[in-house]
């Protein structure tokens, strides 16, 4: 069992696509990387902290791309950002069986502010052009750093979400919130708060994850092979269910203070030995439950 | 930021299609390090941006000790350093060329 958690993005395109079939677009010798770090005297990744490409899974043509947080936290640069939007657009031609975005970001990297403003806000675009176009976008998050800030906002745009326990999904992160609010409204070093709070369990039970697995490469991938056939709906008629969704889900559980609350108000049996269970006996207890 | 260059002389050289190989991260202690095979008649270059100035003598003790383990020519090595120990760029050294040469993982 390789974990997912602990694998650099490398590691996951090839243990999450077909074995042998990924083929990175603009690799590293290819060294296209930020012109803006290099500015400022801080060593830039001869990827930009992204690898994107075209492979397999399950014999059928995707493209892929994996951000690395071990690279300034996953967070979406100028070329970062171009390389993802090209992805997107490369698929609105090529019409592949589904994009894979093995997201794991802080958001916008803020040595290159606007351009990494910009660049996020030309992926949210081109991930709602593909999904137009009927090419779904599938989120894998299990990442170390997360997903939070512009790529959130990414992954809520995308077709469906894949998350273990260990991945978390936000807008602001939780030392945002604690540098601006205070330790008395978020405690970031509470692990425990965090994970009930950001953390896959919750975003699942939410309704804002489609699929939580267990943390290892291959669960990621059966859970990505099952969502190929999913079916972009931009309708209008979706879109405003979605929304009367989360005005009712706000109404509902708007007041709750911790997600405990929320849990509880799902109507789940001892919700606090929820964060104890494996991925598989969590989805079993929670079923008929989610928001 | 600093740059260094270093070249050794006196490897065997490696088959020039060999497909590159990319080992580590650019994150904090950490490192990347870049293999390729490119004709540089019989040296082995490697180039290195580090975040850590000031550690010239350090870094060729390193790769004085690792040119004497893989004796490579005809080999560029690349390296994007965010202050790694020693022991760290010597781990991943031995790793890239691993990667590179297919040998037992």
């Amino acid at each position: 069992m390789t974990s997912y958690y602990e694998s650099s993005a490398r590691e996951r395109l090839a243990n999450v696509l077909d074995p042998g079939s990924f083929h990175e677009f603009l690799p590293p010798t290819e060294r296209v990387i930020s012109t803006h770090l290099v500015q400022l005297e801080t060593p830039a990744a001869f990827d930009d902290g992204i690898i994107v490409g075209r492979g397999t899974l399950d014999g059928r043509p995707v493209l892929a791309a994996a951000q690395e947080g071990g690279f300034m936290g996953g967070a979406v640069g100028e070329v970062h950002g171009a390389k993802l939007v090209g992805l997107l657009e490369r698929a609105r031609d090529e019409k592949p069986a589904a994009v894979l975005l093995l997201v794991e970001s802080g958001g916008v990297r803020l040595h290159e502010a606007n351009a990494g403003l910009i660049g996020v806000s030309e992926i949210m675009r081109a991930v709602l052009a593909l999904r137009s176009a009927g090419v779904p976008v599938l989120v894998l998050d299990g990442g170390q750093f997360g997903c939070f800030g512009g790529m959130g906002i990414v992954a809520r745009l995308c077709d469906a979400i894949v998350m273990s326990e260990e991945g978390r999904l936000g807008l602001s992160g939780p030392e945002v919130i604690e540098t601006t609010c205070g330790v008395e409204e978020f405690d970031s070093r509470d692990r425990a708060l965090v994970w009930r709070t950001v953390g896959g369990k919750h975003r699942y039970l939410l309704g804002e994850a489609n699929a939580l697995v267990a943390d290892n490469v291959a669960a990621f991938r059966k859970a990505a092979i099952s969502l190929l056939d999913t079916k972009p709906d931009l309708s209008l008629e979706a879109l405003t269910e979605e929304h009367e969704k989360l005005g009712a889900r706000l109404e509902k559980f708007g007041a709750c203070r911790d997600a405990l609350d929320i849990w509880s108000a799902l109507g789940i049996e001892a919700p606090e030995g929820l964060p104890l269970l494996e991925a598989d006996a969590f989805v079993a207890k929670v079923a008929g439950r989610r928001a | 930021m600093e740059k260094l260059t270093f070249e050794f002389l006196g490897g065997a050289p490696v088959n020039a299609t060999r497909a590159p190989a990319l080992v580590g991260v650019v994150g904090s202690g950490n490192l990347e390090v870049l293999i390729e095979p490119v004709e540089l008649g019989g040296r082995c270059a490697v180039e290195i941006l580090t975040a850590a100035r000031g550690f010239g003598a350090t870094w060729e003790a390193v790769l004085d000790d690792f040119f004497a383990r893989h004796k490579l020519a005809d080999v560029r090595i690349s390296i994007n350093d965010v202050g790694a120990t020693p022991a760290v760029v010597s781990l991943r050294l031995d790793q890239a060329v691993e990667d590179f040469l297919g040998g037992a993982a």
